[in-house]
C-alpha cells in the first residue's frame, strides 16, 4: 500500500508545483493519473522514488517512510519501486538482455554487474518475463535496434526485474503510436492483475485512462481536484481538470469504449 | 537635371551598409597598424630576408642526394618514437579518464573537484609538449622517460577534455532510470555513462596517438629521446645528405601513423 | 520464439563478446600485451639518472618558488618577439594558403597542379613546426626571421588543408553559372568561389593567429626568435625561478589568446 501525505514539492522559491498532494493507493490496484502538461503528475511519480527530493510531506511504501532515507538505505527503497518511463531510457548501446539484468542492479555487487555474470534465477526470471512480453528471442539484441513498442517492452520488463512492491509508470505511451500504445496499456493492466502490483501510471490520454485503469486522479495545478472511478470521469471532471488549458481531442472526441474494442486482444 | 543625378544617386549600390563598412574599415586599419608595428619593429636584418631563397636553396642542394648511410640507426630510432608515442598515449588513458570524469559537470562528486580537474586540464593543455620535455629533461635527465612523461602530460589535458565533455554531453535519460533501480553510483556509470561515451573514448584516444607520434619526433631536440635526438646530430656535424634521409623518414612515419589511424576508426566506428 | 528459449531446461546467458571471433579477441589482447613488454624492454632506460629525478625535482621546483619577475625587460621583449612572428606568419599563411588551397581542390584544379598542390600541403602538415624551424634556423640563421618562414609554412598547411576541403565541398550551381554568363577562370574564382570560403577564412585565421601564438612560445627552443628562446636560456642557466615566471605568463597568454579567438569567431559565424 502506497500512502501520501501533503507532499510539497518547491523548486527555488517558485510557486509549488504539488501543494499538498494526498493520495492512497491500495494494492493491485491501477490507478491513473490525468492532468495538463505542468499539473505535477511527472514530479509526483518522481517524488515517490525520489528522482525528484520532495520539499515536505510523507510517502510510506508498506507502511516504510520513503522521504528522508539516505544512501544505501534509499537505493534498498527504490529497488523495491520499478518505473517505466515515457522516452524508455533504455541503455541503447547495450543488448536487450543487458537492459533487462539492469533491473537487478540494485541487488548484484559491483563485480557482478560490470562482468554481467548475473544469478542464474536472475536469468531465469529475465527470460520469463521476456517470453511473457515477446521479447525473448531480441535477447542478444541491441537495444536501439528495437521498434518503440518492442522498447517499451523492454523497459517494462527491466522494472519488473526489480521485482517491484510498486510500479511507476511515467507517460508510458505518450512516445508510441495509438496501435502499440493501446497493447502497452492491456500489458500494464494484466501485468498488475498478475503479479498482484499497485500500478500508478501518468497518462496523457484520458480515453485509456478510462479503459484500462480502476481508478482516475487528476491533477491542476499540483493539487488533486478528481479521485474516483473512470465511470463517474465524466465532462465536467474533464473540464475541471483541462478547462482553459488545452483539448486533449483524443479525449472529447472518442468515445472511450469503441475505441478499446478492436485491440482487445492478449498482444503476446 | 538635378532630379535625374539625384534618381542616379539613389541607384547606386553597395555591397555593405554605412555601419558595416565602418567596421569593416576600423578593422581593416587596425591590422595594417598592426603589421606595420610589427615590421619596423621586430629584430629581422632585411639584406638577410632577401638573400633567404638562396640560402634554402643551398641548404637543399646540401641535402641532395639524401645518404642511405645510417639508415639503421634512423629505423631503430623512428622505432623508439612510435614506442614513446604508443606507451604516453596509453598510459595517458590511465591518468585521464579520472581526471575527466571529475571535471564533468554532470559526474563530478563536489565543485572542488570540479575545480580541481579543470585546473589539471586546463595546465596540461596550456604548455606545450617540448616544454613539458624540458622539464622533465631537466628533472630526470636526457632520455625515453623525460619524453614519455612530456607526451603524458600534455595528452592528459587534450583526452580529459574532450572526454570530459563527451561524458556531459551524454543522455540523461538512462542514467535516470538506472538510478530508479537502486543502482549505486558505481553501477550507474558503469550501465549508464560508460557504453555511451565509448565510441568518443576510441576516436579520441586514436586521434590523440597519431598526434603524439607528430610530437614525439621533436622530443629528441631537447634531449627526450626518439628521431629528434639524432636529427639533431646530424644538423650539429653538417651531414645535410643524412638529414634529408631523416626528413623523409619522418613523412613516411606520420604518413603511416595517418593511415593506421584512418583504418582504427573505420573499424571501430 | 526459438527452440533454445524452451522454459524446461536451465537457460543461460552471456554477454556477447565485444569480437565476436576468438581467435582475434584473445590474438588482440596478447598482442598488445607482448607490445607493451617489447616497447617497455627496449627502450633504452637510465635507471641510474632517472633516481636521481626526485631529488632534482625538488631542488627545481624550490629554485622556482617563487617565481621571479626581476628581468621582467627579458620577458617582455621575448613576448613582443613572439606577437609579431605570430602576426606576421598568421597574415602570410591565410594569404598563401589560398592559392595553394586553390591548387590542391579536386575539383577546380587540373590534375599536375593538384598533385603540387597537395604535396606541398601534406609535407608542411608532416613536419612538427619546430623541425621545420631548425631548419630555416639553418638556412637563414638565428632570429625571428625563421620562426616567420616556419609558421608561415605551419599556417599554409593547415588552413590550406581545411580550405581545400571547403573548396572541393562548394555549391558547384554558382560555378555553373558563373561559366554560363562567360566568366574566365579568375572571375569565376573571384564570383563563385572566394564568397563561399572567405567567411570561413576569416574565422580559420583568427584559429590560426592563437595557434602561431602557441607555436611561437616554442619555435624559439631552437633559436627561431620570440619567448621560447627567452624560456631556453633560463632554464640552461639554471635560473628557475625566472623560468617559472616565464611559464605562468605563457600559460596566462595562451589562455587569454584562447578566450579572444574563440570570441571573435562567435562573433564572426
Amino acid at each position: 500500500m502506497l500512502e501520501i501525505t501533503n507532499l510539497v514539492k518547491r523548486y527555488g522559491h517558485n510557486e509549488a508545483v504539488l501543494k499538498g498532494l494526498d493520495l492512497k493507493v491500495e494494492d493491485n490496484s491501477v490507478v491513473s493519473i490525468v492532468g495538463a502538461s505542468g499539473a505535477g503528475k511527472s514530479t509526483m511519480l518522481r517524488c515517490i522514488n525520489r528522482l525528484v527530493e520532495p520539499t515536505s510531506g510523507s510517502i510510506k511504501l508498506n507502511g516504510a517512510e520513503l522521504v528522508n532515507v539516505k544512501g544505501a538505505e534509499l537505493r534498498r527503497a527504490r529497488r523495491k519501486i520499478g518505473m517505466v518511463f515515457q522516452g524508455f531510457n533504455l541503455l541503447d548501446r547495450l543488448t536487450v538482455m543487458e537492459n533487462v539484468l539492469a533491473g537487478r542492479l540494485g541487488y548484484v555487487n559491483l563485480y557482478q554487474a560490470i562482468s554481467r555474470r548475473f544469478p542464474q534465477a536472475d536469468i531465469e526470471r529475465a527470460f520469463t518475463l521476456m517470453e511473457r512480453v515477446g521479447i525473448a528471442h531480441y535477447a542478444n539484441k541491441r537495444a536501439d535496434e528495437l521498434s518503440g513498442g518492442e522498447r517499451q517492452r523492454v523497459g517494462v520488463v527491466r522494472a519488473l526485474m526489480q521485482e517491484p512492491e510498486l510500479l511507476l509508470a511515467d507517460e508510458p505511451t505518450a512516445s508510441l503510436d495509438p496501435r502499440t500504445s493501446e497493447q502497452i496499456m492491456i500489458l500494464l493492466q494484466s501485468l498488475a492483475s498478475e503479479l498482484s502490483l499497485p500500478v500508478l501510471i501518468n497518462i496523457h490520454n484520458v480515453a485509456q485512462a478510462k479503459t484500462y485503469t480502476e481508478r482516475i486522479v487528476g491533477l491542476r495545478h499540483g493539487k488533486m481536484i478528481f479521485d474516483g472511478l473512470p465511470a463517474d470521469f465524466n465532462k465536467d471532471a474533464l473540464d475541471a481538470i483541462y478547462g482553459g488549458i488545452e483539448a486533449p481531442d483524443d479525449a472529447i472526441t472518442e468515445q472511450p469504449g469503441a475505441q478499446a474494442e478492436e485491440p482487445r486482444h492478449d498482444p503476446v | 537635371m538635378v532630379d535625374h543625378a539625384q534618381q542616379l544617386a539613389d541607384r547606386v549600390w553597395h555591397r555593405y551598409d554605412r555601419k558595416e563598412r565602418l567596421i569593416r574599415y576600423a578593422v581593416l586599419l587596425g591590422t595594417l597598424m598592426l603589421v606595420f608595428w610589427a615590421v619596423r619593429d621586430i629584430d629581422i636584418f632585411w639584406p638577410w630576408v632577401w638573400d633567404a631563397p638562396n640560402q634554402m636553396s643551398n641548404l637543399g642542394a646540401r641535402m641532395w642526394p639524401p645518404s642511405a648511410a645510417g639508415l639503421s640507426n634512423i629505423l631503430n630510432a623512428l622505432l623508439e618514437t612510435v614506442h614513446i608515442a604508443t606507451l604516453a598515449t596509453f598510459l595517458t588513458i590511465f591518468l585521464a579518464l579520472p581526471v575527466a570524469y571529475i571535471a564533468a559537470q554532470n559526474t563530478t562528486p563536489n565543485r572542488a573537484c570540479l575545480w580541481l580537474g579543470r585546473f589539471i586540464l586546463v595546465s596540461s593543455r596550456s604548455v606545450n609538449t617540448i616544454i613539458w620535455a624540458l622539464l622533465f629533461v631537466a628533472i630526470f635527465g636526457p632520455g625515453v622517460l623525460a619524453g614519455i612523461l612530456a607526451i603524458v602530460f600534455r595528452s592528459i589535458g587534450f583526452i580529459g577534455k574532450l572526454m570530459g565533455e563527451a561524458i556531459e554531453e551524454i543522455d540523461r535519460r538512462p542514467v535516470e532510470a538506472m538510478e530508479a533501480t537502486g543502482a549505486s553510483k558505481a553501477k550507474v556509470v558503469a550501465y549508464a555513462i560508460v557504453p555511451q561515451v565509448m565510441p568518443a573514448f576510441f576516436a579520441i584516444v586514436i586521434l590523440r596517438w597519431d598526434i603524439n607520434i607528430r610530437e614525439s619526433t621533436v622530443l629528441g631536440l631537447v634531449g627526450a629521446g626518439g628521431i629528434g635526438v639524432i636529427l639533431q646530430g646530424a644538423i650539429d656535424t653538417f651531414a645535410w645528405p643524412t638529414v634529408a634521409t631523416i626528413l623523409i623518414a619522418i613523412i613516411i612515419l606520420v604518413l603511416i601513423g595517418e593511415a593506421i589511424t584512418s583504418l582504427l576508426r573505420s573499424k571501430v566506428l | 520464439m526459438t527452440p533454445s528459449d524452451s522454459p524446461s531446461s536451465p537457460r543461460t546467458w552471456k554477454k556477447p563478446p565485444f569480437i565476436a571471433n576468438p581467435v582475434i579477441r584473445y590474438g588482440i589482447f596478447i598482442v598488445a600485451a607482448v607490445y607493451l613488454v617489447w616497447a617497455f624492454g627496449s627502450l633504452p632506460f637510465n635507471w641510474a639518472r632517472i633516481s636521481e629525478g626526485l631529488p632534482r625535482a625538488a631542488r627545481i621546483f624550490s629554485g622556482g618558488f617563487p617565481p621571479s619577475l626581476e628581468r621582467y625587460e627579458l620577458l617582455i621583449t621575448g613576448f613582443k618577439e613572439s606577437f609579431q612572428i605570430a602576426i606576421l606568419a598568421t597574415l602570410l599563411g591565410v594569404f598563401l594558403s589560398i592559392p595553394f588551397a586553390v591548387m590542391a581542390a579536386r575539383n577546380i584544379a587540373p590534375i599536375p597542379i593538384y598533385v603540387i598542390g597537395r604535396a606541398v600541403i601534406i609535407i608542411s602538415r608532416s613536419f612538427h613546426p619546430v623541425i621545420v624551424a631548425i631548419l630555416f634556423v639553418a638556412a637563414v640563421g638565428f632570429g625571428p626571421l625563421a620562426g616567420i618562414l616556419t609558421l608561415t609554412l605551419y599556417s599554409i598547411g593547415f588552413v590550406g588543408k581545411l580550405l581545400a576541403e571547403e573548396i572541393e565541398e562548394i555549391d558547384w550551381g554558382q560555378v555553373e553559372a558563373m561559366r554560363a554568363a562567360g566568366a574566365g577562370y579568375i572571375a569565376t574564382l573571384y564570383y563563385a568561389v572566394f564568397p563561399q570560403i572567405l567567411p570561413r577564412q576569416v574565422g580559420l585565421s583568427m584559429y590560426q593567429l592563437d595557434s602561431n601564438l602557441r607555436a611561437s612560445a616554442v619555435v624559439g627552443i631552437v633559436g627561431a626568435g620570440g619567448i621560447g628562446g627567452t624560456l631556453m636560456n633560463a632554464f640552461g642557466r639554471y635560473d628557475y625561478d625566472f623560468a617559472f615566471a616565464i611559464l605562468l605568463v605563457i600559460i596566462a597568454v595562451i589562455l587569454l589568446s584562447e578566450g579572444i579567438s574563440g570570441w571573435v569567431r562567435k562573433k564572426i559565424w
